[in-house]
């Protein structure tokens, strides 16, 4: 059975265990200052071009989602006519029942899988291992999350919290219970641990014959499906073995292969900071004598559904898991994303997650909030996602829930006190009078404050009380 | 030139000196300042918390009383973002408020905006012989879109030296309510942005927004580091005959 999020606690909660631990502090800003500069320069290098490839990946996004019910009938149909088969999920049990008989229809009890971001979303490996098949991960990364049995806390590079030496003894303990043990005298260098996991990998590449991928984008008039990697693993997955099974949310559609052509160039950049990746992979039903001879496609909703339905937070679906506003963000630079609870972590993982889930936990009424609203992540997301627009909009509806009595009270007393001027000068007369009365902690949430901060000295006179004397002629 | 100067709540209540610093500036400048007596606050606590009603409110009170300036000068990257950013969001299409914040919006600007783009100055004259750092706030930065207004008009200040700060485009972590919201993960960004200051060896580190300011300003004070903050305004009205107000 794999980690879960489930029992992780409200964001400041678990942001403070994150921003106590130095060697994830050390791992996450070297990583994610090393992809920012990348997707820097690579982003720089085009130019005005890039601020109108942003602009038409947006276009395509929103017009794919406002036609959404058009399109998934269409690539329905084209998936089929290319000889594949597709089978519709509403939520995340109806799409693991649904992948479990497949793979219990072909007789096997162990699968390969390439990194996929929904199936980490709907948990279907647990759910495979409790109808006793083994899931195996290839994506070098998430095999290594695998193996730790840690979660993922990275869109792109689940195991970006962890350092070599960190890996380098999960190998060491893990490798030969799930297969070809690591070699003896496994050094810490990127390329012997790069060589471990490839020997390990190879083997049961060669050996199943059933696979699970996830899909970038999903072409709704050729059936085309698409998947772009670095190593090669997802290759070996797509290609080798009899029966694919593609488990893809409903919002990765694009109308035409040559929509393919913004998003080749604006992914690859955003994601890893290359002007083009590895692999790209794209596979249209079977084809007899060459790959897969069975193909599954099933289409998840789990929720999407429900965020088209929301006028500002329905731009979240334009996201193509690219992870650039992840790497920016720091936010999550500081504590990692196991912090947000949830397989979509950082920025966009703030307003996803809760509109998926729904916010009816504490862990998703905190998502909103983990953001100080610097506007990083809109700066540098390919598909214009306005994501600090769509965290105010969500902290819109939390702030109409039931909860947050005392910053409600405090709301409200702000609101007293600017209401006129009279009552704002009123405050600002007793805040000057007992200006030497402030204490240099302060008790409850304001607390949070004097922890680590001084706080200003109060003036003695506002600048409206300045004002008036200096109108007069008095200053 | 009649500017309408809206002080902000938190400048107005906590640094007053930054508001007489831009009086004393524009004055200096041959400019008329006006106060509006009825202004109070833009309203970008509440909207960034998610209380849009009270926020919508204040953007009804802040249009009424500025609706017949000719230009509105607001010391506070973040507060003039709230107005010309956020204030369309808040009414309805074709509503009473977005109409009347079409027509006022173009005319409010942060103070570097001012001088620069309306009143067409870089060297206001000013005077401040100090090592200082600019730290550009992330509304000043990415909603404003301030550019290299401060830095032309820091650059043109006589004995100023302008040292480079590390890290420049990252977030502070103040936030407004962040800061209290998620005080850890706030004091670990603010800690980082206290190191880049003292590192880049300025006396002062100065910003557009006292809010900003305020935040890493108190985790320099708590750390002892010797480093004040000032808002640009105070660095623009010093000149050498008068220095900055204390």
């Amino acid at each position: 059975m794999s980690a879960t999020f489930l029992g992780i606690p409200p964001f400041p909660e678990a942001a403070r265990a994150a921003v106590d631990d130095s060697r994830l502090r050390h791992n996450l800003r070297k990583a994610t200052h090393t992809i920012r500069d990348k997707r820097g320069a690579v982003v720089t290098e085009l130019e005005e071009d890039w601020e109108r490839l942003r602009s038409e990946g947006a276009a395509i996004k929103s017009h794919t989602l406002r036609h959404l019910d058009h399109y998934l009938e269409q690539l329905e149909s084209s998936v089929e006519r290319a000889g594949g088969h597709v089978h519709w999920a509403a939520d995340a049990a109806e799409a693991n029942a649904i992948v479990t008989r497949l793979v219990q229809a072909t007789g096997e009890t162990d699968v390969v899988k390439v990194k996929s971001m929904a199936t980490q979303e709907i948990e279907l490996n647990n759910a495979l291992a409790e109808a006793g098949i083994t899931a195996y991960e290839t994506d070098l990364a998430e095999l290594i999350v695998q193996l730790g049995d840690d979660l993922p806390s990275h869109i792109l590079v689940p195991a970006i919290h962890l350092g070599r030496s960190q890996i380098r003894e999960i190998f060491l303990d893990q490798m030969a219970e799930w297969g070809v043990a690591a070699p003896e005298g496994l050094t810490d260098d990127p390329r012997a641990l790069a060589e471990a996991a490839r020997v390990h990998l190879r083997e049961r590449f060669l050996r199943t014959r059933t696979a699970i991928s996830g899909a970038n984008f999903a072409v709704a008039d050729s059936g085309t499906l698409v998947v772009l990697e670095s190593e090669g693993n997802g290759r070996m997955c797509l290609t080798l073995p009899e029966t694919l099974i593609s488990v893809v949310g409903i919002e990765k559609i694009v109308p035409t292969w040559a929509d393919l052509e913004v998003f080749m160039q604006t992914l690859p950049r955003s994601s890893t900071g290359e002007r083009m990746n590895p692999y790209t992979s794209t596979w249209t039903g079977v084809t007899p004598g060459d790959g897969p001879q069975e193909f599954h496609l099933v289409l998840l909703d789990n929720g999407r559904t429900d965020v088209l339905a929301d006028t500002v937070g329905r731009q979240a679906l334009r996201c193509i898991r690219c992870s650039a506003c992840l790497n920016t963000c720091p936010v999550y630079e500081r504590t990692g994303g196991h912090a947000y609870g949830s397989v979509y972590p950082g920025p966009i993982g703030a307003i996803l997650t809760p509109q998926l889930r729904g916010m009816s936990s504490e862990v998703d009424e905190a998502l909103p909030y983990a953001s100080s609203l610097c506007g990083a992540c809109y700066e540098v997301c390919p598909v214009a996602i306005d994501i600090p627009e769509v965290l105010v909009h969500l902290r819109e509806e939390v702030a109409a829930g039931p909860g947050h009595l005392g910053e409600k009270a405090m709301m409200k007393g702000a609101e007293a006190v600017l209401g006129s001027s009279h009552a704002l000068n009123a405050a600002q007369h007793a805040a000057g009078a007992a200006r030497n009365l402030v204490p240099r902690h302060l008790p409850g949430m304001a607390g949070a404050w004097t922890d680590t901060r001084d706080l200003p000295d109060v003036p003695a006179e506002s600048f409206r009380q300045w004002w008036n004397k200096h109108e007069k002629g008095q200053s | 030139m009649r500017i309408a100067l809206f002080i902000t709540c938190v400048n107005d209540t906590l640094f007053p000196d930054t508001g007489r610093h831009v009086v004393r500036l524009l004055e200096r400048l041959g400019h008329e300042v006006v106060f509006p007596e009825g202004q109070t606050c833009c309203g970008q606590m509440h909207y960034n918390t998610g209380y849009r009603r009270p926020a919508a409110k204040l953007a009804v009170r802040f249009v009424r009383t500025f609706e017949d300036a000719d230009a509105v000068v607001v010391p506070s990257g973040s507060c003039a973002a709230m107005i010309r950013d956020n204030y369309p969001r808040l009414g309805g299409s074709g509503s009473r408020l977005s109409r009347k914040v079409a027509g006022l919006a173009p005319r409010v600007y942060d103070l570097t905006e001012l001088l620069v783009d309306v009143l067409g100055v870089t060297d206001v004259g000013a005077y401040y012989p100090h090592k200082v750092a600019y730290h550009p706030t992330c509304h000043g930065l990415r909603m404003l879109g301030l550019g290299d207004r401060p830095y032309r008009l820091l650059r043109a200040v006589r004995g100023l030296e302008l040292v480079e700060l590390a890290g420049a485009t990252e977030c502070c972590g103040f936030g407004g309510t962040f800061a209290v919201k998620n005080g850890d993960v706030s004091s670990a960004m603010g800690a980082d942005k206290a190191r880049h200051a003292v590192e880049s060896g300025a006396e002062v580190l100065c910003a557009v927004d006292n809010s900003c300011l305020m935040h890493i300003g108190g985790t320099l004070s708590r750390q002892r580091s010797g480093l004040r903050v000032a808002h640009i305004a105070e660095i623009l009205a010093s000149t050498e005959k008068e220095g900055a107000l204390r």
